[in-house]
């Protein structure tokens, strides 16, 4: 016997919950490269894309990146249909967290401090390589500790 | 630093934050001593929650939450294979104030509580069948509140 609160029903479409993880693993061996770049232009620019995929996948969704589309076209033919789908909504937080990590290193890059920019690829690798490998969502596990910095009302908010 | 050494030193903490991470997942542990300052009965009352006669598996989730789903799937199915035992979903959203007062810092977190409405074990991250059964099992051994642990077979 099961009961569930009310405000848990009217989930979004599912997706196939291998497309994220596979974009988590692009993204990972981006951000590697980042790291590898260090505290360079060049690590900036492709710093400032990974954050930009991220964004993209924040506002329109796990399933509407690039990376998405790579899966899409080039994996997901060759592993056959999904057997699982899985809520789109904590795969979008992870774009989030990815967002802000990112782009903290782009602004500060931006602003001078170029030696940020490893840094904060490093922090965002360890979330995407342990979210392409074990389907782990660091984001989403830090979600309650995350919500106690936030007033209330935007937790309310981020929900929508 | 040279880029490559960080490199390295990086992919090292992602496999020992992995390795820790999948170890601790879903272990039925007994309460900690600060676990009986919730009044669960009265708590699950407020979210219109029917406590089952035997017990109540309470699992807070998030809509963040991927492991959750899964994990309900798993509980439901051993809660309604056994009678007198119920599988509550409750969302961190709606019960900020049972976050605060159970101290639940993960979801899922889920909570078993005795016919009295006792907190006798916790499980925190997603579960598989044989720590749900872990979890039931806490059920007969809560009077003696032994640590249940429910490693995987």
């Amino acid at each position: 016997m099961t009961q569930t609160t009310p405000e848990r029903h009217g989930r979004p479409a599912g997706i196939d919950a291998r497309g994220p993880r596979f974009g988590a693993g692009v993204t990972a061996v981006l951000l590697a490269v980042v790291v590898l770049l260090g505290a360079s232009t060049a690590g900036l620019v492709l710093l400032t894309v990974v954050a930009v995929s991220f964004l993209l996948g924040t506002l329109t969704g796990p399933h509407r990146t690039w990376q998405a589309w790579v899966f899409r076209r080039f994996v997901r033919p060759r592993v056959g249909p999904p057997t699982d789908l899985e809520d789109p909504r904590p795969p979008r937080f992870a774009q989030g967290v990815g967002l802000v990590v990112t782009g903290v290193g782009v602004v500060l890059g931006l602003a001078g401090v170029l030696a940020a920019v490893p840094w904060a690829a490093a922090v965002a690798f360890v979330a995407a390589a342990l979210n392409a490998t074990l389907g782990l969502c660091l984001g989403c596990e830090m979600y309650l500790l995350l919500r106690r910095l936030r007033p209330a009302s935007a937790g309310q908010q981020a929900g929508q | 630093m040279v880029p490559s050494v960080t490199l390295a030193g990086v992919v090292l903490l992602t496999v020992l934050v992995g390795l820790l991470w999948r170890s601790r997942q879903g272990i039925v542990r007994a309460p900690r001593s600060a676990a009986a300052a919730v009044d669960w009965l009265a708590r699950l009352q407020d979210a219109g929650v029917e406590p089952g006669r035997r017990g109540t598996f309470v699992q807070l989730s998030a809509e963040v939450c991927g492991p959750c789903r899964a994990t309900a799937r798993v509980l439901t199915a051993v809660a309604g294979a056994e009678p007198g035992v119920v599988h509550a979903e409750l969302d961190v959203e709606a019960h900020p104030d049972l976050v605060r007062a159970a101290r639940v810092l993960r979801t899922p977190t889920v909570v078993v509580l005795d016919d009295g409405g006792r907190e006798v074990a916790r499980s925190s991250g997603a579960m598989n069948p044989a720590q749900a059964q872990a979890a039931l099992a806490a059920l007969g051994a809560g009077a003696t509140q032994d640590p249940t642990r429910g490693r995987t077979a």
